[in-house]
């Protein structure tokens, strides 16, 4: 596990509802609903068609490593870097956890485990979107 | 309106030092400057166009235009991380060809080992997503290496490959960081940074910078100068556009360098030397394969066995040393990859790496983070007969 600081995400008005979801366990995404096609990170604004029309839309939370680094080097390494391709289509940045960092592979299953991030004060910040081996 | 032939390179300096713990920024630049216009034979008063980045302390073009103590009537400070400097000399041709200048400077410094430099960019729409997930460069730059071995079996041997001729090349140069001949071993054996990269897989981190002049065609020619050409330029950006696009493999480099040979009328098989953005050895392979010099996956391939050593080689690049061995500038490496390029069409390389009758070039780079959203930018140069 990472001992570095997970700088907590600034909330803001686009975004919240992602935040708020997380932190009951649930990773939502976008979709629109004018050209039909998902996104992330969550814009107010479809990315793909311009669309105001976008919704929210509740992922699985599950998918499979695109790429990874491990960081070797500096504060709280090592720890995982990755892009995982969710099974709704986008890709997220993110961090992977797992027992042996050396085990993870692409095109590996892997799934939604949040973490709490570091309030900038005292306690636990917003939960982060991190994923670990599914083992599927 | 084509850029070819729009404007000419009539200056160049890379500055010396590695290592300013003794000077400022604003100095830096202002050496820079001096420098660039004296390999022009111009002086400051010649001057009537100014180009910087965010490197550039202050406010930007205003503090230094007056800091230099300029009198211009064209400014531009775009933006896209180390290949801007690539990017603002086709600007720079554009302003002229326009007639909004005739004699622009460009300068570039920085002091990342000497004062603590703000790489971070608050407020971007994507820090929310990204700030926690402790991606630097390393960690970027190596998910792109480890998709491109995982799509097509590019080994480490074979990017490693990539630091050595660098360094093959940097020995014959008095102020490179690292002089030394390196072999395959030395790179794959030196510490894992950011799997798969290894610690000689990065670029050096230095203190200084370096400027460039260019000018109107009808200027170059009254210049004591072997008159440098801009043939055609190209530039682009990539990102994961929400999520769908997401795609390690290919760089902008692939829209930036097609729209730069399209414009000269020349193909990757006429270049006689390139000068390649070589932050660390993934960013040279990756354009290498997206500028066409090979096909998609090739690339590994086409860097080992010292391919890319001038001399022995068939693709003499960053004979200075680059990125990798010789100079990276404020985290930037775009005006060094500009500065070699003309020093070999002037004829001007260290002698044991200068390209025979090198009459074109190619001088590309990568600004951003390649493994999350990045620019692109492309010249094409010639030296005129």
């Amino acid at each position: 596990m990472s001992t570095r600081k997970l700088l907590a995400p600034q909330p803001n008005p686009e975004t919240d509802a992602f935040w708020d979801g997380l932190g009951e366990g649930v990773l939502r995404i976008k979709t629109c609903e004018s050209c039909g096609q998902p996104h992330y990170y969550p814009r107010h604004i479809c990315p793909h068609c311009g669309s105001e029309k976008t919704r929210w839309l509740e992922s699985a939370g599950c998918g499979e490593i695109y790429s990874l680094s491990v960081m070797r080097r500096g504060e709280g390494a090592p720890f995982a870097v990755a892009y995982v391709t969710l099974d709704e289509g986008p890709a997220l940045m993110t961090n992977l956890v797992a027992d042996d960092l050396d085990t993870l592979a692409i095109g590996q299953r892997v799934r939604l485990a949040p973490q709490a991030s570091d309030a900038d004060t005292v306690g636990d910040g917003p939960s982060l979107p991190f994923f670990t081996p599914s083992g599927d | 309106m084509s850029l070819r032939n729009a404007a000419c390179i009539a200056g160049a300096f890379e500055h010396p030092t590695r290592l300013a713990p003794d000077m400022t920024t604003p100095q830096l630049h202002a050496e820079c400057a001096a420098g660039a216009l004296a390999d022009a034979g111009l002086s400051l008063s010649d001057v009537d166009g100014y180009f910087c980045a965010t490197d550039a302390p202050g406010f930007g073009p205003i503090s230094m235009i007056d800091y230099l103590g300029l009198t211009v009537r064209h400014t531009d400070s775009t933006e896209m991380g180390g290949c801007t400097y690539i990017q603002h000399v086709a600007h720079a041709a554009q302003a002229i060809a326009t007639g909004k200048c005739s004699v622009a400077l460009i300068t570039l410094a920085g002091r990342p080992r000497s004062e603590a430099v703000q790489r971070f960019r608050p407020g971007a729409p994507e820090s929310a997503f990204e700030q926690w997930v402790g991606l630097t460069n390393h960690t970027s730059y190596g998910m792109c290496a480890g998709r491109h071995m995982h799509e097509f079996g590019t080994t480490s041997e074979q990017l490693a490959w990539i630091k050595v001729a660098a360094s093959h090349h940097a020995q014959h140069n008095p102020h490179a960081m690292l002089p030394k001949v390196v072999t395959v071993e030395d790179v794959v054996n030196s510490p894992t940074i950011a799997d798969p990269l290894h610690r000689l897989d990065c670029c050096v981190t230095t203190d200084g910078g370096g400027a460039l002049v260019v000018v109107s065609p009808e200027i170059a020619r009254t210049l004591n100068r072997p008159v440098i050409s801009l043939l055609g330029a190209g530039e682009a950006t990539k990102g994961p556009s929400g999520g769908l696009a997401l795609d390690l493999t290919t760089s902008a480099a692939a829209q930036s360098g097609p729209r730069a040979f399209e414009e000269a009328g020349v193909t990757p098989a006429d270049i006689k030397y390139a000068s390649i953005y070589d932050s660390f050895t993934i960013t040279v392979l990756l354009q290498l394969e997206d500028l066409g010099f090979c096909a998609k996956g090739e690339g590994g391939k086409f860097v080992a066995d010292g391919n890319l050593i001038s001399g022995s080689g068939k693709l003499p690049f960053n004979t200075d040393g680059g990125g990798l061995c010789n100079n990276h500038p404020m985290f930037r490496g775009g005006i060094t990859k500009v500065i070699e390029a003309v020093r070999q069409l002037r004829g001007e390389a260290a002698p044991a790496v200068q390209v025979p009758n090198c009459d074109l070039a190619v001088a590309t780079g990568i600004g951003g983070s390649l493994g999350a959203r990045h620019g692109a930018a492309t010249i094409i140069l010639e030296r005129q007969s």
